[in-house]
């Protein structure tokens, strides 16, 4: 098993006729993603990668059946309409590839998902992958280098950053370790699917051992992580790195959520968090993957 | 988050028909002592600038009649605080409080909503008192689809010991403070402190308002010059990497100049991905180097983006070297930022050592680009690859900056003086840009090597020389990739036949 997506994951790609769109469409279906076709309002009829494109979710619906999941790749003022269609045709996971989405829009996502019991991975992700399975979004952008990163296994890792999930993988399939899942919870202040979520997504997978998290300045997640550790809810072993360690307060370094505003947030408070609540905290990125393999003989 | 100055928050609030106090924006002493016969005798001086605890730092005063406002408004805008020069004052009457209170609303991450706080008392120092005695506090959830009521508010208003009209009064500020906070696509807005006067009116005595940056383009009306954190008013170079970042939807490029001033070496840094770059920032400062500035070209950027973001890092001052360094392992392919980093070397010219991680799809050819194309430069620059650390490149660029001494001699230049070049061809590119040909050498020119360079594939040999196989339109919004392959290519294995200009408004002129 693995989290999120697999093999049998029926995927359709909002804004499948744009540039992202097609070439991350292009990876998807090489790397054995079971995309079934996409969607731009205006240009159906057409055909990507002979996959059919449709005018709108719900007709796409009409033809192929429910989906489990939507990609989607449409500029960053739309992700909102786009998000609400795909919730509105019965698909009950997201993908949010897109960075600059208008944070009230992610909130008014949020709550419609909420009502309905959908999920969301974003915004600003570069999505989710199971290694030898399925990969929603644009992790490895190309799938021979995917195949050759990431190797199929039993540690999660889930990341704030796309680049260091992929690092992560990288380091530790380099290493012989293999992966359940990697996900990418995104850069902004505040997603949908975010490090709690994972940790019990991880939790509840019988094929997940280890979980590997990298943390970043700013936003709560990290501390919920924590929490939920210290209460018995997240029982598996935890290998973590926080970046931002020489990050000033008050200002934001890129990714939208990096910010330290007061004392919420801060390196200190998250590596605490973590560390009391029995997680392993590497103070270097480079010792994670010895860390990693130090749990995994330990188990 | 965008933020807004105490007065430009309030002017929203008055249009949003919460109560503040008169007053006016001076940039004078002399405007200041103007105010006075509009105001009355009594005011206070308060200075517009983004800093916490403004009254201990001394920048809000009273004064009393126009010989006591001169001195005080010149004294108060020649102060700095937090960072902050001090340009304009909020001239405002002065009011008689009966009572403070304390009013909040944010976006909590931990909820996915926004979160209103109320409470019955408030002025400075008030969130050390709420924090040890949350039970003064009342806290609502907001919803994002439904708008906020008025026994919404009556009922938060209440809870906090309110009856009668002054329930009636204090409740509707809460209803059109929600109003503002969705209408302006704030992150927070606080009122702090929320009085009560003497004399019965509920006003607004302070404002602070951040705007979500990622909204601030459908809010042209807040007149917002740059949407970014900074903790200080942004610089000249923050200015033109905001204005390339703007006209160019392709990728991320952010940019931070850092006013760090200590004797440690100053590099200039450029970092790939958000999280990667801090890990590098991190690896960098362990090193012992002082970082001028913070950069994230990441997203697929084009080669224009990234040359545009070295010319910049490059146009700081005092930097003995360029660390290049993302997560070592990026989805996008790496020879975009390769061929920007060469055109921004080559053209500077580089006079710093530089070590650049490439990790990544494409790799190899991102990492030979770099290396031999700027062989000959008298400075080293070295390429690295995803398996090589953040922590090992940072220490190799120490090296090269303590060691010039054992830098590896420059290889030959690849061409001597040449004749200007004669434009008799070109097209324009989507960011302002221009793509020149010298057709006359191109007809020498046996190979043709910008076509086959060329990463779109829009050029084809059209009687001895390349020409668009588009329309210039189509080449100028966009079919035209800036990979600056052909230029490159030209230059080292042809006749040095195509000239690609890439204007940075600001940073030439």
């Amino acid at each position: 098993m693995s989290i999120l997506v697999d093999e049998k994951t029926r995927v359709l790609v909002q804004g499948i006729t744009g540039r992202e769109g097609r070439v991350r469409t292009r990876l998807m279906l090489d790397y054995g993603t079971h995309v079934l076709c996409g969607t731009t309002p205006g240009k159906g009829g057409g055909e990507v990668h002979g996959l059919p494109v449709y005018d709108t979710v719900e007709e796409a619906v009409e033809f192929h059946g429910a989906f489990d999941a939507s990609v989607i790749y449409v500029p960053a003022p739309l992700v909102k309409e786009a998000a609400l269609e795909a919730i509105a045709a019965g698909v009950r996971l997201l993908v949010l590839v897109p960075d600059r989405v208008p944070i009230h829009d992610v909130l008014e996502i949020a709550e419609e998902a909420r009502q309905v019991g959908a999920e969301f991975i974003g915004p600003n992700t570069l999505g989710v992958l199971s290694p030898g399975k399925a990969v929603l979004g644009m992790m490895g952008g190309r799938a021979d280098a995917a195949r050759r990163w990431f190797l199929p296994g039993r540690v999660g890792v889930c990341s704030r950053s796309g680049g260091i999930t992929s690092a992560i993988g990288y380091y530790l399939s380099k290493k012989g370790i293999g992966l359940s899942t990697m996900v990418h919870v995104g850069g902004d202040a505040v997603v949908g699917f975010s490090h709690p979520s994972a940790l019990q997504a991880f939790e509840a997978d019988p094929d997940t051992d280890v979980i590997v998290m990298f943390g970043e300045i700013g936003t709560s997640q990290e501390e919920r992580a924590a929490k939920l550790m210290a209460n018995g809810t997240v029982t598996k072993p935890v290998v973590a790195f926080i970046g931002g360690a020489s990050a000033q307060k008050g200002t934001r370094f890129s990714h939208a959520g990096a910010i330290v505003e007061g004392d919420r947030g801060s390196h200190e408070s998250k590596v605490q968090a973590l560390s009391e609540a029995g997680a392993c905290v590497v103070s270097k990125f480079d010792d994670l993957p010895t860390a990693v393999q130090a749990v995994v003989d330990a188990l | 988050m965008a933020r807004l100055h105490e007065y430009q928050g309030k002017n929203l609030l008055r249009q949003a028909g919460v109560g503040v106090p008169a007053g006016k924006v001076v940039k004078s002493a002399e405007d200041a002592v103007s105010t006075v016969s509009d105001l009355g005798e009594s005011v206070v001086l308060k200075a517009q600038v983004w800093t916490t605890s403004r009254a201990a730092q001394g920048g809000i005063r009273f004064a009393d009649g126009p010989e006591d406002v001169a001195p005080i408004a010149r004294e108060l805008l020649g102060l700095k605080l937090g960072g902050f020069p001090v340009d304009r004052l909020l001239v405002e009457q002065k009011v008689e409080i009966a009572r403070e209170m304390f009013l909040s609303i944010y976006v909590d991450d931990s909820v996915s909503r926004p979160v209103l706080l109320f409470a019955p008392i408030g002025g400075s120092g008030i969130e050390e008192i709420l924090g040890s005695s949350p039970d003064k506090v009342v806290r609502r959830e907001l919803s994002m689809l439904k708008s906020f009521r008025g026994h919404e508010a009556r009922s938060i208003v209440r809870q906090a010991g309110f009856r009668g009209k002054r329930l009636l009064a204090v409740s509707s500020v809460l209803v059109k403070a929600v109003k503002l906070f969705r209408s302006c696509e704030a992150r927070s807005l606080e009122i702090n402190p929320l009085v009560e006067t003497r004399d019965g009116r509920v006003l607004a005595l302070d404002c602070r308002i951040a705007v979500d940056d990622y909204a601030v383009f459908r809010h042209p009306e807040l007149g917002i010059e740059i949407a970014r954190e900074l903790s200080r008013p942004p610089s000249r170079l923050d200015r033109i990497a905001y204005d390339v970042e703007k006209n160019d939807y392709r990728g991320t490029f952010y940019f931070i100049e850092f006013d760090d001033d200590d004797d440690r070496p100053r590099i200039a840094f450029h970092g790939a991905g958000g999280g990667g770059s801090m890990m590098s920032m991190d690896a960098a400062k362990n090193e012992g180097f002082c970082l001028a500035n913070f950069t994230d070209t990441s997203g697929n950027p084009p080669a224009s983006k990234v040359y545009r973001a070295a010319r910049i890092m490059l146009a700081q001052s005092n930097i003995v070297g360029y660390f290049g360094s993302g997560s070592g392992v990026a989805s996008q392919e790496q020879y975009n930022s390769a061929r920007g980093l060469v055109k921004a070397f080559l053209e500077t010219p580089l006079t710093v050592p530089a070590v650049v991680r490439l990790g990544g799809n494409c790799e190899d050819e991102a990492v030979e680009l770099l290396e031999v194309y700027t062989s000959h430069l008298p400075v080293p620059v070295e390429g690295y690859k995803s398996d090589d650390s953040a922590a090992e490149c940072a220490q190799r660029l120490r090296e090269l900056v303590d060691h010039p001494d054992r830098w590896p001699l420059p290889g030959p230049k690849p061409r001597e003086n040449e004749a200007e070049l004669v434009v008799n061809y070109g097209f324009d590119t989507v960011t302002g840009g221009r793509v020149d040909f010298d057709h006359d050498r191109c007809f020498r020119c046996p190979e043709a090597v910008c076509i086959t360079a060329c990463r779109p594939g829009i050029l084809t040999l059209v009687d001895g020389v390349p020409r668009l196989k588009i329309t210039p339109r189509e080449a100028a919004r966009g079919k035209c990739t800036e990979c600056l392959a052909c230029e490159q290519e030209c230059f080292f294995r042809g006749e040095n036949a195509v000239c690609i200009t890439l204007p940075i408004p600001g940073l030439d002129t």
